[in-house]
């Protein structure tokens, strides 16, 4: 069978079982909609937050930046894995025992504020749309490559399924489903890579095999070391970023993933506060089985890659692998547009170098994971599997980003501000007005990504570091911050965040309107923008901190608020509310 | 806060921040800022540093959580926090 069907067939039966799984727990109630009636096991919650959290840039881009940028990379590895360690550790159980539906929720009451919540609501939908556009990328790139056409029509098939998918179910429906997905997903992911590592090393297990020596009786590692350096790269195991730089970003991704709304809002879902701590290491230990797997798909797929396109030696002149010889998956990735091939030295061969001159293929680091299996040539079940997996990633965390900001308009502002008195049937309506809207948003910029899928979210992680992450944590840890405080924090945090990727990536991303060129000598002492959001978090600490000193304190009853949620004891009931 | 609230409570923060300690360690000591002179370590034909950026510092992760569970479950007996 041809690649195309079976990928059609592998991708169609998925869909049929998530949509299946959709239909069979349709939500009922408003409480339903949002947190599944709070009855879900630690284990199958853990996994649903996996699969929740994993997303485009994981499955499609994480391994792709591995593969060109080595150990740069590192970053968003530990950056989107130890944020979980401050999640579990300063605010799931708090936040459970504090009992609510959404995350502005527990601002505005905790900050005995109405302009609390509404600003907490401003900071979640910045950086739940900038996350959605990181997807919109991913999900385009998938579309492209499985139905064959350009970038586009990708990523418009792609924003209708979401719609489709999105609106149909509630959180219900998504928790059970996003259970479906990690399954799906994971297995996508770890075949291919244990075939490659055992194809490239002989070890069935990709975490050892990256380790591990080649047929040549080399190391793999240090044999691709040298062969980048032969092309004229840096060695890939080596540092090529600040200090500086790396450290700031791996902050940034740390705490813009303890303050990511749609992951803090499954952590409201499990029946306990001690439900929540061991949910947290559950959701960590099947993200581990991925991200532990990346950086050997990343090194693995780039050492294949290198070698298809240069089989023979790097300074013999026939040395390159002729165009006119290039593979299948070559010339199927050559008409989404994402991998090109310019001659520049009219010899009829693919010359890949580091000097921009002398450099003939341009790929997008985004196609890496999908075109892996291909390059291994592996068999095409397994190539139409890890399609299967991407869109299982992209569509399982586009649900839950859109769920926290239709529930972030329809319950904290529609019914939470502006009319208290609206019925349960409209503010379902309003959540699902607002899920259209914010995927005709996203898929308008998805059309000009301000970078790499991957990327994109990281700038997304920035803006909820900086803004939602300190009022969280101050809120349960320093009994002392008032509403001024935290408002004039996140306002802060988001606002110098916000300006300072804008001034680097254009106004709202529109291409040209930058202030200055996105380059290392213009960025302040160095810091590139996707690693600002851990300078906005301390500026939002900072100014919280001082506004909260020469203000007020905050009423009593508040004081006993905070001292509540600091003890497990009395947890609210794991029904809807 | 009563003072067994308050006890809980600092026995609470002591854990958390030790665990926060190894949490530094692993990732931004060993995995970033110490990276290079650990490269000149060999482990299972990994550099030392570079292992830690790509996968001993999210092993360490994952351990962090259920150490943490486990000792909080403690806790929550000792002070009678804890849910029914």
């Amino acid at each position: 069978m041809d690649l195309q069907t079976l990928t059609y067939i592998v991708v169609g039966a998925t869909f049929a079982l998530y949509i299946g799984i959709a239909i069979w727990s349709r939500a009922s109630s408003t409480g339903e909609f949002y947190v599944a009636g709070k009855g879900v096991h630690p284990v199958a919650n853990g996994m649903a937050t996996a699969a929740d959290w994993m997303s485009a840039a994981s499955f499609i881009s994480m391994a792709g930046l591995i593969a060109f940028k080595g150990y740069d990379a590192s970053v968003y590895l530990m950056g989107w894995t130890g944020g979980y360690v401050l999640l579990a550790m300063l605010l799931a159980p708090y936040l459970r025992k504090f009992g609510k539906f959404t995350v502005p929720e527990f601002i505005g009451d905790r900050y005995y504020s109405q302009t609390a919540r509404i600003v907490a609501v401003i900071c979640l939908i910045v950086a739940s749309i900038t996350y959605v556009i990181g997807q919109m990328k991913g999900i385009g790139v998938a579309f492209s490559r499985f139905l064959e056409t350009s970038y586009e029509v990708g990523l418009f098939s792609g924003m209708g399924i979401v719609f489709i998918y999105a609106v149909m179910g509630g959180m219900k429906g998504i928790t059970y489903t996003q259970i479906a997905q990690y399954v799906v997903l994971i297995f996508a992911y770890t075949v291919p890579a244990i075939f490659i590592s055992l194809q490239l090393t002989g070890n069935p297990l990709p975490q050892l095999g990256l380790g591990g020596t080649i047929a040549s009786g080399e190391s793999l590692l240090a044999t691709l070391d040298k062969v980048l350096v032969d092309l004229g790269f840096n060695e890939y195991t080596a540092m090529k970023d600040t200090t500086l730089n790396l450290s700031l970003l791996t902050l940034s991704l740390m705490i813009g993933t303890a303050g990511l709304p749609h992951v803090i809002v499954r952590f409201f879902t499990v029946p306990k506060v001690a439900d929540a701590r061991k949910s947290a290491g559950w959701a960590l230990l099947f993200i581990a089985i991925l991200y532990t797997t990346a950086p050997a798909v990343g090194g693995m797929s780039f050492f294949n890659l290198i070698n298809t396109v240069q089989p023979g030696e790097i300074a013999a002149e026939d040395g390159a692998l002729k165009y006119e010889d290039r593979p299948t998956w070559f010339s199927n990735w050559e008409k989404t547009g994402l991998l090109s091939f310019e001659d520049k030295n009219a010899d009829g061969r693919i010359q890949y170098r580091a000097a921009k001159d002398e450099n003939e293929l341009t790929v997008d680091r985004d196609i890496m994971v999908l075109a892996n299996p291909e390059i291994a040539k592996l068999p095409n079940w397994v190539i139409a599997l890890v399609v299967a997996g991407g869109l299982a990633a992209a569509l399982s965390t586009a649900a839950g980003l859109l769920m926290a900001i239709s529930s972030a308009i329809s319950h904290d502002l529609v019914k939470g501000v502006f009319n208290p008195g609206i019925s349960e049937k409209g503010e379902l309506f309003a959540a699902r007005l607002a899920m259209a809207g914010a995927i005709g948003i996203a898929g308008w910029f998805g059309l000009n990504p301000p970078g790499f899928a991957a990327q994109v979210v990281a700038l997304a992680f920035g803006l909820a570091a900086s803004s939602i992450f300190p009022a969280l944590m101050m809120g349960i840890f320093y009994k002392r911050m008032n509403n001024t405080g935290a408002i004039l924090g996140m306002i802060a945090g988001l606002t110098s965040t916000l300006v300072y990727i804008f001034w680097f990536k254009g106004w709202f991303f529109v291409p040209g309107t930058e202030m200055a060129a996105n380059t290392a000598e213009n960025w302040f002492m160095g810091i590139q923008p996707e690693s600002f959001g851990a300078v906005g978090a301390l500026i939002n600490f900072a100014v919280a901190i001082v506004v909260s000193k020469l203000t007020a304190p905050p009423p009593e009853h508040i004081q006993h608020l905070v001292e509540d949620i600091r003890v497990p004891k009395g947890a609210g009931q794991a029904s809807a509310h | 806060m009563s003072t067994s609230a308050n006890q809980y409570w600092r026995a609470n923060l002591r854990l958390v921040s030790t665990l926060l300690v190894i949490w530094f360690i692993v990732s931004y000591l060993f995995g970033i800022i110490l990276v290079e002179p650990l490269n000149s370590i060999s482990l299972g034909g990994y550099p030392l540093g570079f292992w830690f950026a790509q996968q001993g510092s999210i092993y360490t992760f994952v351990a962090l959580i259920f150490i943490y569970v486990w000792k909080m479950g403690q806790l929550d007996r000792k002070y009678d926090v804890h849910e029914d």
